[in-house]
Formats: structure tokens, C-alpha cells, sequence
């Protein structure tokens, strides 16, 4: 390799908080060459965002760096000495040689300039470039990044954009002075899987154009295997693993990584269960004396008392911090391919069973804007004619791309949205012919599970009132003892301790309220549960155990499902069937094996198709 | 934009003939008009007279048309107080009152957004806790307090100031402080609290990364941001100094203003001139709305003139 663009030198970055010190990074060093592609990889709370940001001087209080140095080009641009000599040269780099784009492009850009204005400020600023030189260059730059029309578009406002439009004027602002170094903090993350497949083909091409060295920071590891050429894995504010892609997506040697790799659901494959890591990861703001990984690791020896350093593996391919490693074969544990294994009757002669949910030819319309006096109303058809049943003890998934309708849909069954015209009947009864006592009766019969587990459990309730709710608000259960015992039931139910009843839910992680949220939506003993994107604000691994504890559930109560999300891998996994949803209408329905490998319509094609996959082709920019 | 506006001014006008109707049903149907403003010792020839010279005799329907398009033309009629037209009095107290609240408003602009911006630079630090200490004092001091506590403090005791009327630049400065200093604390508050926003959002960070001086992301891009929301409040502090605290301060100094001239019309139960008074307040903040509405426009592109 030739001389390191970038050498990050043992960074620390703590936060000062009312409760105590947070060590989010605790001493990790890279280097970066000239044109490479590194992922830092991890789970939320890693430390790999925090990375980024002290890189680019983002730190700010109650934030700072404890110890390490950054050198950019063989000179400090980060140290603690913070003296302004650095501080200047950063502000000279930034912007110039490093360029960074953030995850969310929707509130990235300053509302009130356009986008041209914004790109040429950097230009300005960086290349000393006149007002109108740097609009045309603006311009050819939204080219680059294959922006339509960008003479037009120079001229709009960051409100003219959709998300993907902007994430791509981001990348053209990044790139706008030439940067040798771009940095991108989960930038696919936010935006649908089509948008994000072409912003992952487009920083591939510029890469291989530009020659440019890209830091990719992600939770993906499917992103990882299409776009880098290395990567770094890390836990708990430490590097667990680094190395090529090539070698560590396919044989990782620390338990973590291997964990990780075991934990995502694959597109093309079925099984079981997912693997899972159990337990949580640790809190970061403890002293740490032993691995951070030892109490979740199944590899764990006496060693593991004492943290390991992170030493370059033997054959100099790469570095790992572990007494322990993995030696086993790619996998931990091989999964059995497409296998019938969860194949019940009930999928295999649905003509043989009633459905329990029968929606016919469902459309859901919401007015826009003001009403006029006179004239039509305006109105947004969410939900555009669809039809589908679901048949008792199944998993119907529902999958599509935001504003697709499949929550609409969702919510349209509990009549939650209003049912415009078509009929919905659940278990022989018309859901929109209800009236509202009977409507509460049938409701009953179809819990929710939603999607964020921090805004879905109300803070100043305990567990136990959250849980128990249900069955107050219907008046089924008024005895306090027996109230309170049917909620440890649930918990139990659920894998959560009995002593989670008196807590509030800021005492859990995610993936716990996530499982609360569940215990809740079992309290009436419900047929249906509508689960709308339950997993997807989920770390992987977490994922996996609530994705884990759905199948069980399922199996033990004879529960049937709606799956709705968006994420194609995790309902591969977990339904027996499947309905595309684009733009308010079904495209294809079918069992789950037979849409993904023997997809129909294009945009089902289009979607199997924009998932990044761990078994991509590794490190695929290097052929190209 | 045009058809925005036009839907504004409609709205405004709207608004003002309500007053017209609200005035001319408080006057008249509320009270005998000739009771409150002929002295108790009139007699019944002379309130026959004076209600005949009012138009009171007539019938409701005819007063009111007579009434709206008088007032559409400005004509008050005269006042009983001064015995001339009231239009006459208004246009000569009108600008005193202009300048002291455009003068008092500036000043509190002037201030708060620096003092705002400063404070919201490093949240609980030092600067910022002295700036909040001060806007809390500011908002707790009563407003005739503070004039009278000025009055003492810089013309009695200092003697650097005069202590009431006008005539020379010198007299501007106490009431013009006394109007500024509450709006300019409650106005720190919002400035201070909207950059706090701002300067925490995901695009300050971009901003930042793209090597920008901290200089132009606060002042370019973050104060751009808060824009709105001060712009917004700046000129609803115009409004209520306009239609309510120069009633106050304008007595304490005896600025001879509207406000002074209002509490003389109470006093000499002159309801011709203030009926007229309340009429052009209405107006002005009619006027202050929609040109605050439109400069928002111009501040954040996003507002859509078409949708309201």
C-alpha cells in the first residue's frame, strides 16, 4: 500500500453526561490509502458515527476527544493539544480533501439556499472560484451525479427535491471540490432500497472514476459487500476485526463478526431461525478491563478476562482483537437451504380453510388540502384496489416502498384507515359494516405492533400498566392480583423478567420495548396481529431474537401475522407468503419461494434486485 | 404572489369592516352616547340639540350607512374635545407615535439578536446564563415601573436627560428604552432559542463539514434559519407597542402621541376621537400583518403564497 492518506492513531471520544462519562470510542486506530474503500461496520452504539464526526471535528460539548491523533497527509488535522494551527489546517481539509455526506439527505441541506448556491459556496470557498464560474460548475456536477435537467435544478430549492435527488446533490456538494477522501455516514440508510441501489452504483462509479478513497459507515453489511474493499468491524468503541471484505464476510475470525454475519437474514436463502447474539451489548460507561465481547461470546476462554489487543492476523491480511477466533469453516453453523421446513398445510391448500382476513378490492382515499366550497373534493388515493386474503396460523408479508400503501393497508383492516370503497371481513364479519361497539368487539381480534419502540410505549406508565391496559380499556379484568399475574404471564411470554413490571420503559433497550410492544398487542389473546415494520428500527442482532420470537409465538398460540416492511431479507425469513405493494396496488402475491426466486412483474424483479447482498461479489469496485 | 396578497388585503378588509361595525355598535348601543359625553347638568333641550347634531335622532339603518361611508372617506367628524376635525388631531399625534415604537422596536431588534445569537453559541455557558438572567429580570419589571425608575434614575438624579415631553432628540431616548427593554428580553428568548435549534441541525453540521468559517454558518446560514420566527415576533412586538403600550408609556413621558391623545379622549369622554383612534390602530395592525406575512415569504421559500 502506498502512503496512508489518512492515519487515525488511537481516538478516544467521551461524552460528559448527567449520568456518568459515555466512552464511546476507546482507542482505535486505522489507515486509509488512496483510493480504497474501508467499511466501519457495527451496531448502533459502536462508536463508528462518533468516529466519522471527530474526524471531520464535529465533537462538540458535552462531547471530546480524550487522547489519539488524526493525521491527514502526514500532518495532524485532530489532536488534543487544540492548538489553531491545527484547527485551521482541518478547516482547510475539510470540505476540500474530506468530504463527508450523512445519513438522512432530508435535513442535510440548508432549506433556504438553493442547491446551486450550495454547491458553489464550496467551490468558492475552496477553489476561490467567481460566483458564476461556480454555478456552471454546480451544474455540471449535478450532472455528474446524474441529476435530470440539472440547468433547472441548479435553481431549485432542497423542498424541489425528493430524497434520493438529494442524497445525490449532497454527493455532487461533496465532490464539488475534488476531495480525495469522501465519507459517507450511513447514506443509503434512509431512503428505499431502489433509490438506495442507485446512489450505491453511482459512489461506485464515481470511485472508480475519480479515484476517489471512500470511508463507508454502516450497519449494512450488505452495503460493505458490494461497495468496499476492506473493512472494519467494531464493538463497543473498539476495532473487533479489520480486513479485506473478501476474506472477512465469508471466514471472520472474531465471534462478533461471525455473530453478526450469522444474525442477517440472507435474500435467497431460508431457514428456521435466524442465529442471534445473545444479551446485550455493554454499557459504555463502565471501565473496561475484560473483552468487551466476552459476556455475549460462545468462543469465551479465561483469556477473555483481559482485554485482547488488536494485533495484525499472521499472514499480515488483516487485524483482530481475540484470545479465541473463530477457525471453523465460513459459517458458524450451515443453514439448510430452501428447504420446506416450515411448510404447514394451511399454505399448501388455502382453498381447503377460510380465510381469516378477506379483503376485497380495497381502496383508501384521504382528502388533501382545504375543501373548497364549490367543486370536487382533492383527494390522495392511498390504497388503489387491492385484494388478498390471509389464512389462519400464516405469515402474509407485505412488502413495499415508502408511500407504497402497505401501512395504509394495515391500518384499513382495524378500519384505523377509513375503508373508501371495497370490503374487508375478518372471520366472516364485514370490518367497515360494524358499528362502533361491535367495531371494538372485532378489534379485540387484531392487535398492532408498531415500528418505533421508543415513541409507541407511553414514558410515565410501568410496564405493567402498559401490558395491562388492553385489558382494562375492554373491561375484561378488574382484579388487581389477577390483572398483574396475567401481565407476568405475558412478559414471561415474551422472554422478559418478571421484575420489568414496575419499571418504566426508558429502563429497556430497543429490542426489550420492542418486545413489551409485542406482550402488549398479546394481552386480548388476538387471532391477527398486524406487525407494521416491527424489526426495522432493530440492530441486527436484536433483530434476529425478536424476529426469533415472533416464529415461536406464532407456533405456541397459533397467532397469524401481517408482516408489513420493507426490508426484503427479514420477510423472506419470516412469511409463508407474500404481496408487492407499489403505488397503492398489488403487483404479485404468492408464496414466498415462488415471488422471490420466480419473480413476475418488474418492479418485484427491480426490488430482488436493488438488495445489497453479503454474497455480492466481494470488493466489487476492484475489477471494474 | 399577487393572488396571495389580494387574498391577504381581502382578509384585511374584512377584518376592518368588523371593526367599523364593532365601534359603531359599542358607541351607540352600548350606553347613551349623549348621556356620557354631555356634562350631568345638560338639559334636555341642549342633549335634544346635541343628539341631533350627532345624528343620533335618526333612524339605526340610516346612521349606520351615513357612519360606514363617512369612515370610508376618513371622516371622523370632529372632535368635541378639541372642536375640529378629528382627522386634523390624528395626523398630527400619528407620527410622534410612529417614531417612538419604530425607534423603541429597532432598538430592541438591534440588541436581541446579537445578545440571542451570542448566548446560543454555547448553551448554559457563561454568556448565556447572564443573557437568560437578564431577560427574566427584563420581563418581570412592570413597564410604567421601569419609565418612572428611568425618570428618577437619568433625569432626576443624573440630570442628563429631560424628564418628560418632546421637542428635542434628547426626549426619544427614556421612552424609547422603557418600550424597548421588555420586547427586547422577550424577543432574546426567541432568538436565543431558535439558534439553539438551528445551530443543532443535521444541515449546520454539513455546513460545517464542508470547511465553512464559523462566521458565515451563523450569520449566513443559522440566522437566515431563525429568520422567520423573529421577523414574526419583532413585528408582533410592533403591534402591541402600537395598540397598547405607548398608552402607557406615552402618559408616563407625555410623548404626544396617539396614545397620550387616547387616554385624553377617556379622559374628556371625547368618543368621536377615540373611536377614530381604535379605527386606524385596527388598520395599521391589518397593514403590519400582511406585510410581515410577505416578508416571511421573502425569508424562506417554502412557504407557498398560493396555499393560503
Amino acid at each position: 500500500m502506498s502512503a496512508p492518506l489518512l492515519e487515525v492513531d488511537g481516538l478516544e471520544v467521551e461524552f460528559l453526561t448527567r449520568r456518568g462519562t459515555v466512552h464511546a470510542v476507546r482507542g482505535i486506530s486505522f489507515d486509509l490509502g488512496p483510493a480504497t474503500t474501508m467499511g466501519l461496520v457495527g451496531e448502533s452504539g459502536c462508536g463508528k458515527s462518533v468516529t466519522a464526526m471527530a474526524l471531520m471535528g464535529l465533537v462538540d460539548l458535552p462531547g471530546r476527544l480524550k487522547a489519539g491523533r488524526v493525521r491527514w497527509k502526514g500532518r495532524d488535522i485532530l489532536n488534543t493539544e487544540g492548538d489553531p494551527a491545527t484547527e485551521a489546517y482541518r478547516r482547510e481539509v475539510c470540505g476540500r480533501d474530506i468530504a463527508m455526506i450523512f445519513q438522512d439527505p432530508m435535513t442535510s441541506l440548508d432549506p433556504l439556499f438553493t442547491i446551486g448556491a450550495q454547491i458553489a459556496e464550496v467551490l468558492e470557498r475552496h477553489r476561490g472560484m467567481s460566483a458564476n464560474a461556480a454555478r456552471t460548475r454546480a451544474t455540471e456536477l449535478l450532472d455528474l451525479v446524474q441529476i435530470p435537467h440539472p440547468e433547472d435544478r441548479v435553481d431549485q430549492y432542497p423542498h424541489e427535491f425528493s430524497g434520493g435527488m438529494r442524497q445525490r446533490a449532497l454527493i455532487a456538494m461533496a465532490l464539488a471540490a475534488e476531495p480525495d477522501l469522501l465519507i459517507a455516514d450511513e447514506p443509503t440508510t434512509a431512503l428505499d432500497v431502489t433509490v438506495q441501489a442507485g446512489i450505491l452504483d453511482l459512489l461506485a462509479d464515481l470511485q472508480a472514476r475519480l479515484g476517489l478513497s471512500i470511508l463507508m459507515i454502516t450497519h449494512d453489511l450488505g452495503v460493505v459487500a458490494r461497495l468496499c474493499q476492506r473493512v472494519a468491524v467494531m464493538y463497543a468503541g473498539e476495532i473487533a476485526e479489520e480486513g479485506a471484505a473478501s476474506r472477512l464476510l465469508h471466514a471472520p475470525e472474531h465471534p462478533y463478526s461471525a455473530g453478526l454475519l450469522a444474525a442477517t437474514p440472507r435474500l435467497m436463502e431460508s431457514g428456521d431461525r435466524l442465529s442471534t447474539i445473545e444479551g446485550q451489548p455493554p454499557d459504555l460507561r463502565l471501565p473496561r478491563t475484560a473483552c468487551a465481547f466476552r459476556p455475549r461470546c460462545a468462543n469465551a476462554v479465561a483469556a477473555c478476562a483481559q482485554a485482547p489487543d488488536l494485533r495484525p492476523l499472521p499472514d499480515g491480511a488483516g487485524r483482530l482483537a481475540c484470545h479465541n477466533p473463530m477457525r471453523a469453516a465460513p459459517r458458524a453453523e450451515p443453514r439448510p437451504t430452501a428447504t420446506a421446513t416450515a411448510a404447514p398445510a394451511r399454505t399448501q391448500s388455502p382453498d381447503a380453510v377460510q380465510p381469516l382476513v378477506r379483503v376485497e378490492d380495497l381502496t383508501v382515499t384521504f382528502p388533501v388540502g382545504k375543501q373548497r366550497l364549490f367543486g370536487p373534493a382533492r383527494t390522495m388515493t392511498a390504497v388503489d384496489g387491492v385484494s388478498f386474503e390471509i389464512y389462519p396460523g400464516e405469515t402474509l408479508g407485505l412488502v413495499g416502498e415508502s408511500g407504497s400503501g402497505k401501512t395504509t393497508t394495515g391500518r384499513a383492516l382495524l378500519r384505523a384507515a377509513p375503508i373508501s370503497s371495497g370490503r374487508v371481513t375478518f372471520d366472516g364479519q364485514d370490518v367497515g359494516a360494524q358499528d362502533a361497539r361491535a367495531l371494538r368487539r372485532l378489534r379485540r381480534d387484531m392487535q398492532l405492533i408498531f415500528q418505533d419502540p421508543y415513541s409507541s410505549l407511553n414514558p410515565r406508565m410501568t410496564i405493567a400498566q402498559i401490558v395491562g391496559e388492553p385489558l382494562i380499556v375492554h373491561g375484561l379484568e378488574r382484579d388487581p392480583a389477577r390483572l398483574r399475574a396475567r401481565v407476568e404471564d405475558l412478559l414471561g411470554l415474551v422472554g422478559l423478567p418478571a421484575d420489568a413490571a414496575d419499571r418504566h420503559p426508558h429502563a429497556f433497550s430497543g429490542g426489550q420495548r420492542q418486545r413489551v410492544g409485542i406482550a402488549r398487542a398479546l394481552t386480548l389473546e388476538p387471532r391477527l396481529i398486524i406487525a407494521d415494520e416491527p424489526v426495522s428500527a432493530l440492530d441486527v442482532s436484536i433483530r434476529a431474537q425478536v424476529v426469533n420470537l415472533m416464529q415461536d409465538l406464532q407456533a405456541r398460540l397459533g397467532l397469524t401475522y401481517l408482516f408489513i416492511a420493507h426490508d426484503l431479507a427479514v420477510v423472506r425469513h419470516i412469511a409463508d407468503r407474500v404481496a408487492i405493494m407499489q403505488k397503492g396496488r398489488i403487483v404479485e402475491i404468492g408464496p414466498v419461494e415462488q415471488v422471490y426466486f420466480d419473480p413476475q412483474h418488474p418492479y418485484t424483479r427491480s426490488l430482488l434486485a436493488s438488495v445489497p447482498e453479503i454474497d455480492d461479489s466481494p470488493g466489487a469496485l476492484t475489477g471494474t | 404572489m399577487g393572488r396571495y396578497i389580494l387574498a391577504k388585503l381581502w382578509q384585511g378588509v374584512i377584518v376592518v369592516l368588523s371593526v367599523v361595525v364593532v365601534v359603531f355598535i359599542l358607541t351607540r348601543l352600548v350606553g347613551d352616547p349623549v348621556r356620557v359625553m354631555l356634562p350631568l347638568e345638560a338639559t334636555q333641550e341642549q342633549r335634544d340639540q346635541f343628539e341631533a347634531q350627532l345624528g343620533l335622532d335618526r333612524p339605526i339603518g340610516v346612521q349606520f350607512v351615513d357612519y360606514v361611508s363617512d369612515v370610508a372617506v376618513l371622516d371622523f367628524g370632529e372632535s368635541l374635545w378639541q372642536r375640529r376635525p378629528v382627522m386634523e388631531i390624528i395626523v398630527e399625534r400619528a407620527p410622534a407615535t410612529l417614531l417612538l415604537t419604530f425607534a423603541a422596536i429597532g432598538l430592541a431588534v438591534a440588541l436581541a439578536v446579537p445578545l440571542g445569537v451570542v448566548a446560543a453559541l454555547r448553551p448554559e455557558g457563561v454568556v448565556d446564563r447572564i443573557v437568560v438572567l437578564i431577560s427574566l429580570i427584563g420581563l418581570s419589571i412592570p413597564q410604567f415601573w421601569l419609565g418612572l425608575l428611568f425618570i428618577v434614575f437619568f433625569a432626576l438624579t443624573l440630570g442628563w436627560l429631560p424628564t418628560s415631553g418632546s421637542g428635542t432628540p434628547a426626549h426619544i431616548i427614556l421612552p424609547a428604552l422603557t418600550l424597548a427593554i421588555p420586547a427586547m428580553t422577550r424577543l432574546v428568548m426567541v432568538v436565543r432559542s431558535t439558534m439553539i435549534d438551528e445551530l443543532n441541525a443535521q444541515y449546520v453540521r454539513v455546513l460545517r463539514v464542508k470547511g465553512l468559517s464559523p462566521w458565515r454558518v451563523i450569520a449566513v446560514h443559522a440566522l437566515k434559519n431563525s429568520a422567520v420566527p423573529i421577523v414574526t415576533l419583532a413585528g408582533w412586538e410592533l403591534i402591541r407597542a402600537l395598540s397598547g403600550y405607548t398608552v402607557v408609556v406615552e402618559s408616563v413621558f407625555a410623548w404626544p402621541g396617539l396614545g397620550l391623545t387616547a387616554i385624553q379622549a377617556i379622559e374628556r369622554q371625547d368618543l368621536i376621537l377615540l373611536q377614530a383612534i381604535v379605527f386606524l390602530t385596527a388598520i395599521m395592525v391589518v397593514a403590519l400583518n400582511l406585510l410581515l406575512d410577505i416578508l416571511a415569504k421573502a425569508f424562506d421559500p417554502r412557504i407557498d403564497l398560493r396555499a393560503s
